[in-house]
């Protein structure tokens, strides 16, 4: 099974997000960088592929040459090689065009990609590559057994599960839940030493246009301090959340 | 020209969300001096968008869309654009609509914006603002091509009334075929989710084990609330992964969240900014919780809950 696992190079989750130059632009300063929470539970589960039915791992990033240390951390995972499509990945629609060209060239039976990455929280990506090449789509993938050809996926749907089936080639939208957060890998010295020698191709953009632009920032309004209510005397938080909050 | 909002349904009655895009789309049908227009799927009443400002409300009625399918809905909301010659198609957020939306930007050849949470700031350039970096900024975000996809954040603009004389038409659509087949569907039945929840209690580490949960359980039924948890309760075993809040969990945009025994690390607070008004309580009065909520209480959730609870019934019972 030949398998692309797309991965977005995003903030570590716990960063401090600051804006520079009149608010058009995120301030990376002193911002660490990860692979996308969502695309690391499905690159563990690639491995799992690969160590108990047999695969070719092969990951996928657009972006510019600062992004290829995350590519590499995904090679010292253990996927097989890699692919970065130098330009900036500016808009959802012209990140899912530019991977088409890779599934299309690649010919994976199965694409993997988290269901949103944890800067911009589209949620698109998966969805229009999928549409892109025409293969079928799920998403927000919570587990999935490969049968041969076929698919057998269970989706996070509200308030419980929905079991489908489908037949590869197939994009998954994956999330926590695709493999328990205990078991993500973390890269060993040896995967660190090998992932340096595995190939790291750079493919130039199609140059397919953005259908959206972001113009500016804004952060959330500074809130007021809380009001603490005695515990002794929870008839006043009941008061304030009826009368004040009106949310009771 | 017109705007095409998707009002959806469950058991053949809209959800509060199709309110709130049917009361986004008058506004944005407003600006663009535009009808709007409705697609609604087995409702066998419809009128009641009329009040919220839809013109017109195309119903589809087939059985073979009472489970959804993403391909099918995306067909079909592709087929009500090109009818009705939509240039702004609004869609919510649920779980659903974010599976769909993509495969019908790509039908459409449309930008999308997921995740808005205001009006358009401008409609030349089409300007909307969205929650980018979980919750914790904005963007404003240009749309540039000639149809456009908006994904309307729950509860961001909220519902308005805006009475029209509508008028509901049988809209016969070609049913797209799908590769992707449902086999099974498991519901939680008799809770309210989160998806659906006006207030949410969610609690973590502080309530020591999973054997404590009843009285989470207990404070939810009182308030008619979800229940929810922290990271690491999940990671724990304690509670259901669906029911983890979080940056990698769920993200909660009620209007009350209740956290209790939960210290409020940045990666859960970026999973409830959304959400209008936030009580914490928790023993630990330097909790960093208490910077982000409204209102605290500094106290043993073993003692403090089950007074709130009794307390509670009796306002309700008031």
């Amino acid at each position: 099974m030949k398998i692309l696992v797309c991965i977005s190079h995003v903030p570590d989750t716990t960063s401090k997000i600051n804006f520079t130059n009149n608010n058009a632009e995120f301030d990376k300063n002193g911002v660490q960088f990860v692979i996308n929470p969502y695309d690391e539970f499905c690159l563990t589960r690639a491995m799992w592929f690969k160590e108990k039915q047999g695969a070719t791992i092969t990951v996928v990033n657009v972006g510019g040459a600062e992004t290829e240390p995350t590519l590499r951390k995904a090679l010292a995972i253990g996927a097989d090689d890699a692919i970065r499509i130098n330009t900036e990945a500016t808009d959802g629609f012209l990140v899912a065009k530019e991977l088409a060209a890779v599934v299309k060239n690649g010919g994976y039976d199965l694409v993997l990609a988290g269901k949103e990455s944890a800067d911009y929280n589209g949620q698109m990506v998966p969805g229009m590559l999928a549409s892109l090449v025409d293969y079928n789509f799920v998403n927000a993938c919570v587990d999935i057994v490969v049968d041969d050809n076929s698919a057998t996926l269970k989706r996070e749907i509200d308030g419980g599960n929905e079991t489908l089936t489908a037949n590869l080639p197939l994009v998954v939208g994956g999330q926590k839940g695709i493999v328990e957060e205990k078991d993500l890998r973390i890269p060993n010295m040896r995967g660190i030493m090998m992932a340096r020698k595995k190939p790291l191709q750079v493919l130039e953009a199609t140059g397919t246009e953005a259908t959206t632009a972001i113009t500016s920032y804004e952060k959330p309004a500074a809130k007021g301090p809380v009001k603490l209510v005695d515990a002794s005397n929870l008839d006043e938080l009941i008061s304030l959340l009826h009368n004040e909050a009106k949310v009771i | 020209m017109s705007v095409l909002v998707f009002a959806d349904s469950k058991d053949g009655k809209f959800k509060k969300t199709a309110l709130e895009v049917v009361s986004y789309g008058k506004k944005v049908a407003s600006q663009l001096g535009v009808n709007l227009i409705a697609l609604t799927v087995n409702v066998n009443e419809t009128s009641e968008l009329y009040n919220y400002g839809a013109e017109k409300v195309l119903n589809v009625s087939n059985n073979s869309l009472s489970t959804f399918n993403a391909n099918k809905y995306a067909g079909l909301l592709e087929q009500a654009a090109n009818k009705e010659n939509a240039s702004v198609i609004i869609i919510d957020s649920s779980i659903d609509s974010l599976y769909m939306a993509p495969l019908l930007a790509v039908n459409l050849n449309a930008g999308y914006a997921s995740n808005v949470v205001a009006a358009p700031s401008n409609t030349a350039p089409f300007t909307v603002k969205r929650q980018a970096f979980s919750n914790k900024a904005f963007s404003h975000t240009e749309i540039h091509s000639a149809k456009k996809i908006i994904g309307l954040a729950k509860n961001s603009f909220g519902i308005h009334e805006s009475s029209v004389a509508g008028t509901t038409e049988n809209f016969e659509a070609n049913i797209v075929e799908s590769n992707v087949v449902s086999t099974n569907i498991e519901r939680v039945t008799g809770k309210v989710t989160i998806a659906d929840a006006d207030i949410v209690v969610s609690a973590g580490r502080g309530m020591k084990g999973p054997e404590n949960w009843g009285m989470i359980e207990e404070l939810a039924g009182v308030l008619n609330a979800a229940t929810a948890c922290s990271k690491p309760v999940s990671d724990l075993g304690w509670r259901p992964h669906g029911e983890h809040v979080g940056q990698t969990g769920k993200p909660v945009a009620s209007n009350l969240y209740i956290a209790i025994g939960i210290s409020g690390a940045i990666q859960h607070l970026a999973g409830i900014n959304a959400s209008k008004v936030k009580v914490v309580i928790n023993t630990d009065a330097e909790a960093p919780f208490f910077k982000a909520a409204d209102y605290g209480v500094v106290g043993d959730a073993f003692e403090v809950v089950p007074q709130l609870i009794e307390k509670l019934k009796a306002f309700k019972a008031a």
